[in-house]
């Protein structure tokens, strides 16, 4: 067990089972000589040589088809994609070819893709490249999509994804990658499954859900409850799909209040999934209505003051669930 | 049958008759099947009238060798050596087909045989081609990539992409444009930078050869030489095969956008006829042998 950060929990994941097998290759933009823009693939290319880690030209659709090809041909790539905000440039690869070419095509072959991608706001990149598009992923059948939070869960994930047989988007938060947490670094088989979430805090009062960056903020914005004397229980999803929502009911069932926290945009989002199977399956229980906290309905503004505004903060988690109290019905 | 040499032998001409006829009677079986209503779902993009392209170019493979191919894809799968019956059984979307039903017609593969796909996205399979030839680079085999699009592909930002890289990274691809005068109803002249698609490779600085593809030898010749230059490590080639469909894009397809006069200049050039008169003219066969082909095949 060692301190790391978050980009060297994926960069130790990758050259683990890069080592371990000699299919995986990594495939993107500025992955090799650079180490990646965001310096998650720093020294692979010196380890593994220019067969295993390929700097691509500026090309999408050939970057995640080249994935798809290698995946079909019995290679285990990991295809990088610099920002999440590219994926409108090669979704045709995503949706149509990696998404499905393995049921349309009666299971003949594996595609064990993992599609590596940036992702999220805070750092003033503004619209273009602070999306959070995992709702769009997470809406289509043949994809998994994940999403740690923390380094521990990144290096666990991104190796179970590499041995996943199917495609795998795994996204990771700008913001994160510098974050830091205890990593296990002595056992190469150290493997986080996909699709369990975790329950990061344990509380009783109301349940906040979350995924990614935001996992973070609940858990401050947690701290700050508990002193209100309001007990929260906070939910990491880490996968988005397959979503393992038994964790979720069964804290509902315990809490009777629910709250969901993303940063992707209001319409649509992950929280609207959640929110709709809670209503669903624990209606008996729910104290208030559920509650779903995103960023703001708008493109990510460039101006710090406009952009912290537009994304979920600790102070508008916490503001929100205080307010919420007024629905409350009161216990019999 | 593979042939790297490109003056076919009498074996290898017949071989292409046989797989054109196939190709053929395939075809006209199936739009029978989907006019009588026994196949439903979206009309099957018949080849009938390309088959010089499919044979032609595939009989320059090897069995290892991968395709990918179009959602014009029945004549590539068959010259890729698929069954019929296994064919017959994916479009009637039953579970012993190729893809257990759950493709059809235009998702039609039988990886085992090298066939990657067809495709029902104009331009998808080339991206996917590229990583098929990283994938034979990385593991330093001699496998080469055939990959099948349509004129109105090379539009797609899909073919630029892989096009350039294909050739940045020498990759063993040959790019096999199937040029049918139209995307769907659009004359590609009409809608194209160049109309002799071929020309497109020297934006790539790769070799680009515009063919007959009503003449199933000429298409073999050129497409022999590509597969050799990739298999050499000479990197991509951009053959641009000009060829025809007789009947429409689909089922429903009444083309109006074509006269009948065009058509039948067309047909006079029909690949399959012609080839026949062909190999008898010059005593590579007898009418005989070829009519026991065509028997065979009917069964």
């Amino acid at each position: 067990m060692a301190e790391k950060t978050f980009r060297e929990a994926i960069t130790e994941a990758m050259a683990e089972e890069m080592r371990r097998d000699e299919h995986v290759i990594l495939i993107g933009e500025d992955v090799g000589t650079l180490g990646g823009a965001m310096g998650a693939s720093k020294g692979l290319l010196g380890e593994f040589g220019e067969g295993r880690v390929i700097d691509t030209p500026i090309s999408e659709a050939a970057i995640i088809g080249s994935g798809l090809g290698l995946a079909l041909t019995g290679q285990r790539p990991v295809a990088e994609l610099m920002f999440v905000d590219f994926s409108g440039v090669c979704m045709d690869q995503i949706l149509n070819q990696v998404a499905k070419v393995r049921y349309m095509l009666g299971g003949q072959p594996k595609v064990p893709l993992v599609i590596r991608a940036s992702c999220g706001a805070g750092k003033g990149y503004a619209a273009q490249h602070s999306q959070s598009l995992e709702a769009w992923f997470t809406h289509v059948p043949g994809l998994k999509v994940v999403m740690p939070a923390t380094p521990r869960d990144a290096k666990g994930l991104l190796k179970s994804a590499i041995r996943d047989d199917n495609p795998v988007m795994f996204l990771e938060h700008k913001l994160l990658y510098n974050s830091k947490g205890d990593v296990p670094d002595s056992d190469p088989e150290f493997l986080i499954p996909l699709g369990k979430a975790e329950i990061k805090r344990e509380g009783t009062d109301i349940t906040i859900a979350s995924h990614s960056r935001q996992v973070l903020n609940c858990l401050d914005a947690a701290a700050e409850l508990a002193k209100q004397g309001i007990e929260a229980e906070v939910i990491d999803m880490r996968t988005l799909r397959p979503m393992d929502f038994d964790v979720v009911q069964a804290s509902v069932e315990k809490t009777n209040r629910f709250v969901y926290v993303e940063e992707g945009y209001p319409q649509c989002g992950i929280a609207a999934e959640v929110v709709a199977r809670v209503a669903e399956h624990c209606f008996e229980y729910l104290d208030l209505p559920p509650i779903r906290i995103s960023a703001k309905d708008t493109p990510i503004p460039f101006a710090r003051v406009l952009e912290q505004e537009t994304i979920p903060s600790v102070r508008r988690i916490v503001d929100t669930v205080l307010a919420a109290r007024k629905w409350a019905v009161p216990a019999a | 049958m593979t042939n790297t040499d490109s003056n076919p032998t009498p074996e290898i001409r017949k071989s292409l008759y046989r797989q054109m006829t196939r190709i053929r009677l395939f075809e006209e079986t199936t739009h029978e099947l989907y006019k009588s209503g026994r196949l439903t779902g979206m009309s099957p993009h018949l080849c009938i009238g390309e088959e010089a392209s499919a044979a032609g170019v595939i009989s320059a493979l090897n069995p290892d060798d991968y395709i990918l191919s179009t959602h014009r894809g029945h004549g590539h799968c068959l010259a890729k050596g698929a069954e019929m019956g296994k064919m017959y059984a994916e479009l009637f979307g039953k579970e012993t087909g190729y893809c257990h039903g759950r493709g059809g017609s235009m998702h039609i593969a039988d990886v085992s045989k090298g066939n990657l796909g067809a495709n029902g996205i104009v331009g998808a399979g080339l991206p996917i081609a590229v990583g098929a030839a990283l994938s034979i680079r990385k593991r330093g085999t001699k496998q080469v990539v055939v990959c099948f699009f349509g004129d109105a592909a090379t539009n797609q930002g899909s073919f630029h992409e892989s096009m350039n890289m294909s050739k940045a990274f020498h990759l063993p691809i040959v790019w096999a444009c199937e040029n049918n005068l139209y995307g769907l109803s659009t004359p590609i002249e009409k809608v194209s930078a160049t109309a002799t698609l071929a020309d497109r490779a020297k934006g790539y600085a790769m070799p680009g050869f515009s063919i007959d593809g009503m003449d199933v030898e000429a298409v073999h010749t050129v497409a022999v030489d590509a597969v050799a230059r990739a298999r050499a490590g000479e990197g991509p080639t951009l053959l641009e095969i000009r060829t025809y469909r007789y009947f429409g894009h689909g089922a429903s397809d009444h083309r109006p956008y074509r006269t009948r006069e065009e058509e039948q200049e067309w047909w006079k050039r029909d690949p399959v006829a012609g080839y026949r008169m062909k190999l008898i003219a010059e005593g590579v066969a007898s009418e005989a042998e070829l009519a026991a082909v065509d028997q065979e095949i009917a069964k």
